[in-house]
């Protein structure tokens, strides 16, 4: 029957020769392959030894920046909040006191700010729609932990070079007791 | 026997059940890491200086595990099966001469065991009940894919047993001897059997791989299609038992093959290292160093096999066995008759 497609292929099956139905030549000749590939230069690397390096773009772990003197950046607008597909990303505001002028860029700040790993898709929409510049994905990757709570990144693993002692009494400091 | 003897005797069995307890655990680490070096791989390397203790943890996660046995299962013969298994691949060694004569504060050592006339003999007989072994522990597991894998293992076993008998009886033909011993001995230097027989050799070697279920005649414990086939039910350390003893049966035939046809412990020129230094003891350590190597090199070309070839199916399995190696066995036999009637004549 003619092809109505130029991609139709005959295919010959010819009997198979003395020297192919023996088999040897053939397994020799494979035996020879696998001892090149037992000589050559593995593919695979100790890996938490050994890490491979990264495309420049490349979407890890979430950093929230500070600023040329050391003030967090982030301002607690929402909008990557706003902009996450996943809905992985909470925050509540709060106002600067007198005196944490180095701490936080501008009046309005986060007090909390969590992002959850497990529902985060790394697609750096957060990125995107950050005014302030605060929130990076960076090179950093696979977190392994044994709790799924534990997959719940808070400001203290997410700010940049953060020191524990600087959020003072975090209890006193939520919306609601502000307003109280 | 006097006292003497026997206590010989005795150090020499559990040194042999020592060192070949090792080589079968490692292998199964060399195993691993060959498999990983041609797939491009690393292998283990965690345990130790590069992985130099996975098969003691291997071997211990096999004791830490739960012990399973299939209620619908025969007991007796469900733990009957991995022992025969075990017991029949560690037996064969005895008779393999692992060198030739050692004095020892003028005591003459031999490090073969036992001289037995019938050498080959025996190593048949025992390489025969091994199969019951796979046979008892897949039909007692009372298991369809067990079963299956016993029937697989008891037939292939039986048409290939046949080509390496004639194989061996064309060995025996050239040698005119069936004692280990003597076949060694024969091979003095390098006059070794496989210049005489290399066809006879082949199929012997492809009915090795045969008869140590190896790639690409793993048809028994094939996991495509029979789960694991005849230790399927098997857990714990019954299924090490089962694993264990392929990995001896592996050793103990490269020793075999070693024996048989690539010289033993011969080695060249030892009749020169012997004249030069004058001393036995040490033409014998090198010739045991050297029989080592061989049989290094044979448990390697077994995993080098197994990582390169797929599995044979088993209508093809069967065509080579009984179409192909049995009519080839026969005519070397002639051949190797007709040889051995013109030359020696």
């Amino acid at each position: 029957m003619q092809s109505f497609s130029s991609k139709k292929k005959v295919i010959e099956q010819k009997k198979m020769t003395l020297l192919e139905r023996l088999y040897l030549p053939a397994i020799f000749q494979g035996l020879g392959i696998t001892l090149k590939h037992f000589f050559k230069k593995k593919t695979t690397i100790n890996y938490p030894e050994q890490k491979r390096s990264v495309a420049a773009a490349f979407r890890g772990l979430h950093v929230l920046k500070r600023d040329e003197k050391g003030a967090e950046r982030c301002t607690a607008c929402g909008l990557c909040a706003v902009a996450c597909p996943a809905e992985a990303i909470t925050m509540e505001a709060g106002e600067r006191r007198a005196g944490e002028e180095h701490l936080y860029r501008e009046e309005k700040y986060a007090i909390k700010y969590e992002i959850n790993m497990l529902r985060c898709i790394f697609c750096g929409f957060c990125e995107d729609a950050c005014p302030k510049d605060a929130i990076y994905l960076e090179t950093t990757f696979a977190p392994a932990n044994y709790d799924r709570n534990d997959f719940i990144y808070g400001k203290d693993r997410l700010v940049e070079g953060f020191k524990r002692d600087e959020i003072v009494p975090p209890v006193v400091r939520t919306l609601e007791e502000a307003n109280l | 026997m006097d006292f003497q003897g026997f206590v010989i005797t005795l150090i020499s069995i559990i040194t042999l059940f020592s060192i070949t307890m090792f080589i079968a655990l490692y292998s199964t680490f060399a195993e691993r890491k060959v498999a990983a070096f041609m797939q491009d791989r690393r292998g283990p390397n965690r345990a130790g200086p590069g992985g130099i203790f996975q098969p003691l943890a291997d071997g211990l996660k096999f004791f830490m595990k739960e012990e399973v046995i299939p209620v619908a299962s025969n007991k007796f013969l469900f733990v009957l099966g991995p022992s025969i298994a075990i017991m029949s691949s560690l037996m064969t060694g005895v008779i393999i001469p692992w060198g030739g004569q050692l004095i020892v504060f003028g005591n003459t050592v031999s490090l073969q065991i036992v001289d037995l006339d019938i050498g080959i003999l025996y190593v048949f007989a025992v390489l025969s009940v091994g199969v019951y072994g796979i046979m008892i522990g897949g039909w007692a597991s009372n298991n369809k894919f067990s079963l299956m894998g016993a029937i697989r293992a008891s037939s292939q076993i039986i048409s290939y047993e046949l080509s390496m008998g004639f194989s061996i009886v064309a060995l025996l033909l050239v040698t005119g001897t069936m004692s280990l011993h003597e076949i060694v001995e024969r091979q003095h230097g390098m006059n070794w059997n496989i210049f005489y027989q290399p066809l006879g050799f082949l199929i012997f070697l492809i009915c090795a791989f045969a008869e140590t279920n190896r790639t690409p005649f793993d048809l028994p414990e094939c996991e495509t299609e029979l789960v694991g086939g005849y230790h399927t039910e098997y857990s714990s350390m019954k299924l090490g038992f089962y694993l264990f003893s392929e990995y001896i049966n592996m050793f103990i035939s490269s020793a075999v093959m070693v024996t048989l046809y690539f010289g033993g412990y011969n080695f060249p020129f030892m009749d020169q290292l012997l004249h030069a230094t004058g001393s036995q003891n040490l033409v014998t350590i090198v010739g045991t160093i050297l029989l080592f190597a061989k049989v290094f090199f044979f448990i390697f070309f077994f995993m080098w096999v197994r990582w390169t070839i797929p599995r044979f199916r088993y209508d093809q399995l069967m065509n080579l066995g009984w179409k192909g190696l049995i009519p080839l066995s026969i005519v070397w036999l002639m051949l190797t008759a007709a040889g051995v009637l013109f030359f020696k004549s």
